[in-house]
């Protein structure tokens, strides 16, 4: 980014990275695990095993319906025992495939490294993965990869941000595994035919940029880029303005301004895939909270239920009141733990009453906080205003389309005003209303 | 609103030491007859309890600080209820009141009693128990064509007649200085209101150091312009409100019969608050032209 551009406000949290430090423990398998059929933007999943079919390893049992989608595989070896539903965070109901564990994890015979040679080849088998963006969002990672302009396309930015209190789960990919990192990088440039390489990283991770730096250093086109530690760095649009300079305008992907962007740990995971060709069945993820005993960055099967993997952790110290599947500031809290782990889960986070902010919401008084700290210069304020009265006229006049719900004015309303979610309800308004 | 509290207590204690301790008797009284009226209407109206956000407080003693020193009590207690009751309550409370309402409860008392809201006496500054001398503020004496004799010394520690707490302009910048460094207000509204009092008073012909340390615009410009809910939102929007406020004073000091005219432009450009808004809408980032 040219020195000249003012940077995206946003907000400073504190950071809480107290896992920073813990190498990635692989848990073992559990007894059981539930494969929602949506596990990712987009259309669900359609089952494609029955009750009592005996399932392998990397086994599809989750067929995509439509173009936007991923493949879901079996993360255990086993019996299906039952296809129940359950209420996402979403609050959609979508069927769950239940697998009984036999723990050999036995691999599925078609299980081999992909035999890529092209370009078509590479989306081809990435979207065999069931690969989707592992940051948050869960964007099936072939569309991403395969944009309407490809030849437009002269920028990969890796999203190494990691820009949420607490999660640290990145951050040991990167330490830990540069070398998955660096590979994923430099397969998807030679495939995508992608000339440069950002790999925007916030300055808190001095270790991570110090082993990427030296993994990169005969790598020309490949820059290790470190940004202010300021939330929310890793936002999509955020990102590509500090590492390129460039505006993603409204309506606008990405790759209409010739960037495509994936998450540190989806990169990693497309060397293992091409190395090993075993589909996307776990996930890093970072378990901590004052409610947990023993906080760690744990490498759990996907459709682990998070009361095991906080029992992997040594249970709860004390009693939890609020459970959030990622991060403090656009995790969800869910209603309990037994809730089975998504691919773009990156954390775990319990906390107990003292944690929790219970503070009354009392009446806006126009101090514009909000407004302020808000990257994109929305006014939440105001887009509340509009919202209470039912002016979608005045709602799409403030943009409230572009907000990311990134929670910086939620975050700082000094009245406790829930306006990252009444922004949500706005984009719903509109919606509905076209 | 706490930090505002601490943020005039400079003023206060000036205030003392320059009117006497009949100066602390109008703030206090005026504090506790705003937080006293909220709680009445509240209860009256069964509206959920607001005194404990300080906020009439504030009220109250920014409100006593546009008083003169002078000023009986009873009449201190009407201006409280006007800011508080019509000012703020009947518009929907904390948030949704359109002007100022310290502004309100003063402008209300400047009508309704003219005359004991322009007696001003001399300041009997560290001479507690002395009588109160009676004489007129610098722009009283301007306005009526006499030459001033104070120098900038003087004026800037607020050694002359006039409000409470409008004239030592020291305290009042020790405390706008502590408000922009806590981030509670944007520096924006009180440094574009000084600069226009000072440039619009220069193309009148008129000194813009004694116009900036005269009269109320000194506490207008911190403390009551800079009010979150009478201000606009965006930093546009505040550079226009200040600019505004500051014409506006300049104009009703030179052509009005008013003297002084700082609470008069921040009430009108309060009212303007709302258009200010709609036409200094932020641009999002990325936003595609309409």
């Amino acid at each position: 980014m040219s020195k000249y551009n003012k940077s995206l406000s946003g907000v400073s949290v504190p950071h809480h990275k107290n896992t920073s430090e813990m190498k990635i423990e692989t848990m073992p398998v559990p007894d059981k695990v539930y494969l929602g059929m949506s596990q990712h933007m987009g259309a669900p999943c359609e089952v494609c095993v029955k009750v009592g079919d005996e399932v392998k390893v990397g086994q599809l049992v989750g067929k995509p319906t439509a173009f936007m989608s991923a493949p879901i595989h079996s993360s255990v070896s086993g019996k299906v025992t039952a296809i129940d539903e359950i209420i996402m965070s979403s609050g959609m109901k979508t069927p769950v495939v239940v697998i009984e564990a036999d723990k050999l994890q036995t691999l599925d015979e078609s299980i081999a490294p992909p035999v890529v040679n092209t370009r078509e080849e590479f989306i081809e088998a990435i979207k065999q993965s069931g690969l989707v963006g592992l940051g948050g969002a869960g964007f099936p990672t072939h569309i991403k990869f395969n944009p309407k302009n490809p030849d437009q396309v002269d920028t990969l930015v890796i999203n190494f941000a990691e820009c949420e209190p607490y999660i640290t789960a990145d951050n040991r990919v990167g330490v830990e595994q540069a070398d998955h990192v660096v590979g994923g990088i430099k397969t998807t440039m030679h495939f995508l035919n992608i000339k440069n390489c950002i790999i925007g990283v916030e300055d808190n991770k001095p270790e991570a940029i110090r082993i990427l730096t030296e993994k990169t250093k005969d790598e020309p086109n490949i820059k290790v880029q470190p940004l202010k530690a300021i939330y929310p760095q890793g936002g999509e649009k955020v990102l590509i303005y500090h590492t390129t300079g460039r505006v993603v305008g409204e309506g606008q992907l990405p790759a209409d301004v010739g960037v495509i962007v994936s998450n540190v740990a989806s990169i990693a995971f497309v060397d293992k895939y091409m190395k090993t060709g075993i589909p996307l069945i776990s996930k890093i993820l970072t378990v901590d909270g004052d409610a947990v005993a023993n906080p760690k960055n744990v490498e759990a099967l996907i459709g682990t239920r998070f009361v095991d993997i906080i029992n992997f952790c040594g249970g709860y110290k004390a009693e939890p009141r609020k459970i959030l599947m990622g991060g403090p500031m656009m995790g969800i809290a869910i209603p309990d733990d037994t809730y089975p782990l998504l691919k773009n889960n990156n954390a775990v986070l319990a906390f107990t009453e003292a944690q929790i902010d219970t503070r009354p919401e009392t009446p806006c008084i126009r101090c514009a906080r909000c407004i302020n700290a808000c990257p994109f210069q929305l006014m939440p304020a105001s887009i509340e205003k509009a919202y209470n009265a039912g002016n979608v006229d005045q709602l799409k006049k403030l943009k409230v389309n572009l907000c990311m719900e990134c929670g910086c004015c939620s975050y700082v309303c000094p009245a406790k005003r829930p306006l990252v979610l009444v922004n949500r309800l706005s984009k719903n308004m509109l919606r509905a209303s076209k | 609103m706490q930090n505002v509290l601490i943020a005039l207590v400079p003023a206060v204690v000036a205030s003392v030491l320059i009117f006497g301790f009949r100066a602390l008797l109008l703030e206090v009284i005026c504090m506790a007859a705003c937080v006293l009226f909220e709680f009445l209407f509240e209860k009256a109206t069964k509206r959920d309890l607001t005194i404990y956000d300080c906020s009439a407080m504030v009220t109250g003693l920014i409100l006593a600080l546009n008083l003169p020193p002078t000023l009986p009590i009873w009449m201190a207690v009407f201006g409280c209820l006007a800011a508080i009751v019509l000012g703020k309550q009947l518009f929907g409370g904390i948030g949704m009141n359109f002007a100022n309402p310290a502004i309100v409860g003063r402008i209300v008392l400047l009508i309704a009693f003219a005359q004991p809201m322009t007696t001003w006496v001399l300041p009997n500054a560290f001479n507690f128990g002395a009588d109160l001398v009676s004489g007129a503020t610098p722009l009283g004496v301007l306005k009526m064509g006499e030459a001033v004799d104070l120098s900038y010394g003087q004026l800037f520690l607020g050694l002359r007649g006039g409000c409470l707490g409008e004239t030592c302009i020291l305290a009042l910048l020790i405390g706008g200085i502590y408000l922009i460094a806590k981030k509670i207000i944007s520096p924006i509204i009180p440094v574009a209101y000084l600069a226009t009092v000072f440039v619009a008073s220069a193309c009148f012909g008129r000194d813009p150091i004694f116009e900036l340390l005269t009269g109320g615009v000194v506490l207008g410009a911190f403390f009551c312009a800079t009010d979150y809910v009478t201000s606009p939102v965006t930093n546009k929007g505040k550079l226009i409100f200040g600019i505004g406020c500051g014409v506006l004073t300049i104009l009703i000091r030179v052509f009005a019969n008013y003297p002084e005219g700082a609470s008069f432009s921040i009430l009108l450009m309060n009212i303007l608050t709302p258009h200010i808004d709609a036409l200094t809408m932020s641009k999002p980032f990325g936003g595609a032209k309409e």
